[in-house]
């Protein structure tokens, strides 16, 4: 009987001690400080009020009635629904482009995939050129268009429509990687028999192709969603959120809070907002993988 | 009906020629799939080279004269003083120093949270351990960008603030790479626990001599993804550092850009670019395979 308590302490204490030093870590850069801003954000705490006063759910009414918080909210779901769909419209074809055996395969997937590869910071300094009236490539197209010149990152009607269109650049790629890895799952004899059975390319993608990366379908709106909430980087290089906050997104603007305002107590509140939406979009994930553990 | 009736009349009377057009159809069938076939590549390729724009874009200027690049024609010329000047304007062979010390210093200590974890999720029974890895996922939902602002402060309290260990603390344990192992782990017969059991190894032993040599396909997977999201990552190390010194490539980069005057330097941003992104863009280049197939790996069990 004794041993048996010691061999079940042991037990306990090796597997305890193993997941430690992770946990030591999670807990202090991620539940402490999640914990923390939840706490926080019930207090008033900026530079007009030195000392915390405690204000109660004040700082979330206050977010409802900041019409840049409200402004900001907006762009960002506008800034998801421009990028989200499209980029992974694209990655699907992409993908099916990418999976046949083609002469100059590796070279498409290059080109698709390199945008991943470097640095936001980096991509918007690219983009900014690109941008930049009268010498800027895209902006010289576009004036093309209209006949006069366009100022593409400086108005307010343009510059969220900028920014998508190239963070869609920078990421369709990446999800046209985990829809490789869905194309290769499915049995190849499925298309021919389907061939056989005399039944065309497009009932093919429409029939088989899609319903079978329906799960990778599922785990990429995720990661793209929560992504078009996290992109921030090139708010800082290209347009700082402006103007007039028309490219303000929701972590910039908790940045912007933090740093340039020294508004602790908002800012607080804004990243319990994000912590709360981010968790909810993961959930989907979660609803999803019990449907994808019956699918096999 | 009638027109029935005589098709099949003909067919039965004359099957040479009903053989015939039989062929042309499929051949126009066929011709038909062909030309579909064209038209999606082209597209596809057209796609691909418009993909490419902003790296040819960045390469021309990083090469270009600099008042080559104020004209709105086209120019052979080509120069490296972008480089030297930009080399010379901004400390980057210190960010890039900077940049390598702290990727690798990230990895080095997550291979060891990472694996004692992975360990203990996959083939340690101890009391807790669901609650614990509910907890693990808690972190892969609200990633550490979210938390700056508290992670901030915590730095702050640990007087880290500008050290490349403050860059590097909030990223020493990963959950995600715990996840990404422990299915490894797990797929991995206990009978070779057994047996090295009964050579009298450890259970530290069989961690070091059998679970992660065997698994050093997804470490290295693991690799890639961490060391190139901290080659790139951005708004952390600006927040944290404040002097050249601790700077990383990616921050030295932004600064630079930031200090030159709007247009008329964009030669040596686009310089300054190049050198930033090089690193990476030459690995991806050289490891092709590898890295697509490890962010798949990740993607599928992550």
């Amino acid at each position: 009987m004794n041993t048996r308590w010691n061999e079940k302490l042991r037990r306990n204490g090796f597997g305890w001690g193993l997941v430690l030093p992770s946990l030591l870590f999670l807990g202090m850069f991620t539940y402490y400080p999640m914990l923390k801003s939840a706490w926080l954000s019930l207090f008033e705490h900026n530079l007009a009020v030195r000392t915390p006063v405690f204000v109660g759910m004040d700082n979330y009414k206050a977010l409802l009635h900041d019409p840049i918080f409200v402004e900001v909210f907006r762009n960002n779901i506008w800034f998801a629904v421009g990028t989200v769909p499209v980029s992974m419209a694209l990655a699907f074809v992409m993908a099916l482009f990418a999976d046949k055996a083609i002469r100059g395969k590796g070279l498409v997937r290059i080109a698709f995939f390199y945008p991943n590869m470097i640095p936001m910071i980096a991509a918007a300094s690219i983009w900014l050129f690109l941008y930049m009236p009268q010498f800027g490539l895209f902006a010289r197209f576009a004036s093309w268009f209209t006949g006069s010149e366009v100022n593409l990152l400086g108005n307010p009607d343009t510059v969220l429509g900028s920014l998508i269109v190239m963070t869609v650049w920078k990421e369709a790629g990446y999800f046209m990687i985990f829809y490789l890895a869905g194309l290769q799952q499915i049995p190849k004899d499925l298309y021919e028999s389907a061939s056989v059975d005399g039944i065309g390319v497009w009932t093919q993608q429409l029939r088989i192709t899609i319903p079978l990366t329906m799960p990778t379908t599922l785990f990429v709106t995720v990661v793209a969603i929560t992504n078009a909430f996290k992109w921030v980087d090139h708010l800082w290089m290209m347009t700082k959120g402006g103007p007039d906050h028309a490219s303000s997104l929701l972590l910039y603007y908790i940045y912007e809070t933090t740093f340039s305002f020294n508004d602790q107590g908002m800012a607080a509140a804004m990243t319990v907002v994000m912590i709360v939406l981010l968790l909810v979009i993961s959930c989907f994930q979660f609803a999803g993988w019990e449907r994808k553990i019956h699918y096999q | 009906m009638k027109n029935a009736a005589e098709l099949s009349l003909s067919a039965t009377l004359r099957p040479e020629k009903a053989k015939q057009s039989l062929n042309r159809k499929f051949r126009s069938a066929k011709r038909r799939r062909m030309a579909g076939q064209a038209l999606w590549h082209a597209i596809m390729l057209l796609f691909a080279a418009a993909w490419l724009i902003p790296l040819m874009w960045m390469l021309r200027n990083a090469f270009l004269p600099k008042d080559a690049s104020i004209g709105a024609g086209w120019s052979w010329d080509f120069t490296l003083d972008n480089f030297s000047r930009v080399w010379q304007g901004a400390p980057f062979g210190q960010y890039m120093w900077n940049t390598l010390l702290v990727t690798s210093g990230i990895f080095a200590v997550q291979i060891v949270t990472l694996t004692l974890a992975a360990y203990a999720f996959a083939r340690v029974a101890f009391v807790g351990r669901q609650f614990v890895f509910m907890l693990f996922l808690v972190q892969i939902m609200v990633p550490s960008d979210v938390l700056i602002f508290s992670n901030y402060q915590i730095i702050n309290e640990l007087v880290l603030l500008d050290t490349k260990i403050g860059i590097m603390l909030p990223y020493f344990a990963s959950a995600f790479g715990v996840f990404l192992l422990r299915q490894a782990f797990k797929q991995l017969p206990y009978e070779l626990d057994e047996a090295a059991r009964v050579e009298g190894c450890s259970s530290l032993g069989i961690l070091l001599r059998i679970y992660m040599p065997l698994s050093r396909p997804v470490y290295l997977s693991f690799a890639i993804v961490s060391i190139s999201f901290h080659w790139n990552d951005f708004l952390w190390p600006l927040i944290v550092t404040n002097s050249p010194e601790n700077r990383l490539l990616t921050v030295g980069l932004a600064m630079f850009a930031k200090s030159t005057e709007a247009g008329a330097q964009w030669t040596d941003v686009s310089a300054a670019t190049l050198i930033v992104t090089a690193p990476m863009l030459i690995g991806f280049l050289l490891f092709q395979r590898q890295f697509i197939s490890s962010f798949m790996h990740s993607g599928i069990k992550g």
